[in-house]
């Protein structure tokens, strides 16, 4: 199955292990996410002003891009798989207004002039709905080396559930990440903070106030027991991740605790070690996964 | 020339009403209708992008951009010259640089603000995928921006018209520069050719050019091709 796959800029910069595991995984799946030959910004931040026209024209290019791939038979469907959440949410919000507002999408097409009309046949998903679809069974067949004994406390922050209607999942109680997590056999430890905000764009200006939502979840996921979190969205990954140097100057005694995306554990499950990119991650994962002998010890 | 003997064309240079053969380009019909450059031109082959020109066509609300050297007139045609975009130019030193999205960033944060308009990749005379290539700056896929942007000519237009202010050819010009300085590296014939250079093995042609008249540079500039 080929599906035409959206990166998103983070994809190749900074979560550069996010893609290379995903795309891994989904291979090992017989998934193919075969990347839009053109693509530009996904538009970063949905617009909420109903006459904010401009900010349109970045996601719709995108699902243009698929169109069009979709016809030149590169790929099988129109289901654009997105790996970033923010990417997911902007393309796909931007994707259900301009079906629904008639008016939007000839304004959007008049002022992108030199484009394709968009059809309004694409459909914007997650890979961990497409993993869904899939049936778990299939994921867990597909499984080398089962993560047994790691226990992983999912965290979803706010892109991939919010708003009601646009979410992958219940808004309230997510599973699809617990599903997978068992599918390889790890163990799921479940956090009432994995829906909380993770401190968003604050990271820019305002560490503390990252800081102090980020030692929220980690410290939850800490006291019950997880040995890392998993996440699906590059922000939420520097928040809790990298920005712990921030909440260890706030929180004397903090323990730092790894964060990893969950397709960097799909890849570890499958036997795709080289694919992982756990190197990436700060703090470093390897010694908790070394420690449940899912890792070689260091040579 | 006469009205009769030429089929004349009606173009309008800021503003100004002026009667011109058919089939010049903006230069040239500038000129006959008594214009001198002393800026805005410089090959007058469509090479140096110093003759950048906003034009309106009759009957149509487009602005549209094109090099006064390559653009053909056309009746009831609105022109007007910009010979300079004042835009900011960072200095840099390129060995210090990395080649990837966070040099664009700090040294162009505003390309952040791209809307993916297209706005550029319309106004461009080169007819380069202008948006394309700072949306593959951005990304850090600076092989692609360098590739992309290779015809670029600098002549503004895309600055001109950029809603979020981005300077796209000084992307262009900072991801080609990285890309033959960090990713492809300098090529072996290069630094060959610079070592003549060092070691004066053109002194002595260079030093013969200085003396000759304007008609013999004329001469050796004619035939270049044949002597080669």
């Amino acid at each position: 199955m080929r599906l035409p796959y959206y990166p998103g800029c983070t994809l190749k910069t900074t979560a550069q292990n996010f893609e290379e595991s995903a795309l891994a995984s989904a291979r090992a799946l017989g998934v193919e996410l075969v990347e839009l030959p053109r693509w530009n910004c996904c538009g970063t931040v949905h617009a909420l002003a109903k006459d904010d026209v401009m900010h349109y024209l970045a996601p719709i290019r995108n699902l243009i891009r698929v169109e069009e791939m979709a016809e030149s038979g590169l790929v099988d469907e129109k289901r654009v798989v997105t790996l970033c959440a923010m990417c997911y949410n902007t393309l796909k919000r931007a994707n259900a207004v301009v079906k629904e507002d008639q008016e939007k999408m000839q304004k959007v097409r008049e002022i992108m002039e030199r484009e394709n009309p968009y059809g309004g046949s694409v459909q914007v998903v997650h890979l961990l709905q497409v993993l869904r679809d899939l049936d778990w069974s299939k994921v867990a067949d597909r499984v080398e080396r089962p993560l047994k004994g790691l226990r992983v406390a999912p965290y979803y922050g706010c892109l991939l559930l919010r708003p009601r209607g646009f979410g992958i999942d219940d808004v309230d109680n997510p599973q699809v990440m617990e599903r997978l997590l068992e599918a390889l056999g790890a163990e799921v430890v479940n956090i009432p903070f994995k829906t909380k905000c993770c401190g968003a764009y604050h990271t820019v200006q305002m560490k503390e106030v990252v800081a102090e939502l980020s030692h929220r979840i980690l410290d939850q996921a800490s006291s019950a027991g997880a040995d890392m979190v998993a996440t699906a969205c590059p922000l939420c990954e520097y928040n809790l991740g990298p920005r712990q140097e921030e909440v260890k100057k706030l929180f004397r005694g903090f323990a730092p605790l790894p964060v990893v995306y969950f397709t960097q554990l799909m890849a570890l499950a499958f036997g795709l070690e080289e694919a992982t990119g756990f190197e990436q991650n700060d703090p470093d994962p390897r010694p908790a996964l070394r420690a449940r002998g899912l890792l070689k010890e260091e040579s | 020339m006469m009205d009769d003997e030429v089929e004349m064309v009606t173009i309008y240079v800021m503003g100004k009403r002026h009667r011109v053969p058919a089939g010049l380009t903006i230069m040239k019909a500038m000129e006959y209708a008594g214009h001198q450059f002393r800026r805005g031109a410089g090959c007058r082959g469509g090479f140096c992008g110093a003759c950048a020109t906003i034009y309106r066509t009759k009957g149509s609300y487009k602005l549209q951009g094109a090099l006064a050297c390559q653009k053909i007139v056309e009746d009831g045609m609105y022109i007007a010259q910009i010979p300079f975009s004042p835009a900011e130019k960072k200095t840099y030193n390129i060995e210090e640089l990395r080649p990837d999205a966070g040099v664009f960033l700090e040294y162009y944060p505003e390309i952040a603000r791209c809307l993916s308009c297209n706005t550029c990749t319309k106004a461009c005379p080169q007819d380069i995928m202008v948006m394309d290539y700072v949306q593959a700056a951005l990304r850090g896929d600076v092989e692609e921006a360098a590739k992309l942007s290779f015809d670029c000519i600098g002549c503004g237009l895309c600055a001109v018209r950029c809603p979020a202010e981005i300077v796209p050819y000084n992307i262009g010009q900072l991801a080609r520069r990285l890309y033959s300085r960090h990713i492809v590296g300098p090529t072996e014939h290069v630094l060959k050719r610079v070592r003549e250079i060092e070691e004066g093995r053109f002194d002595e042609e260079i030093e013969e050019l200085k003396t000759l008249d304007r008609e013999a540079l004329q001469e050796r500039y004619e035939t270049r091709e044949r002597r080669l």
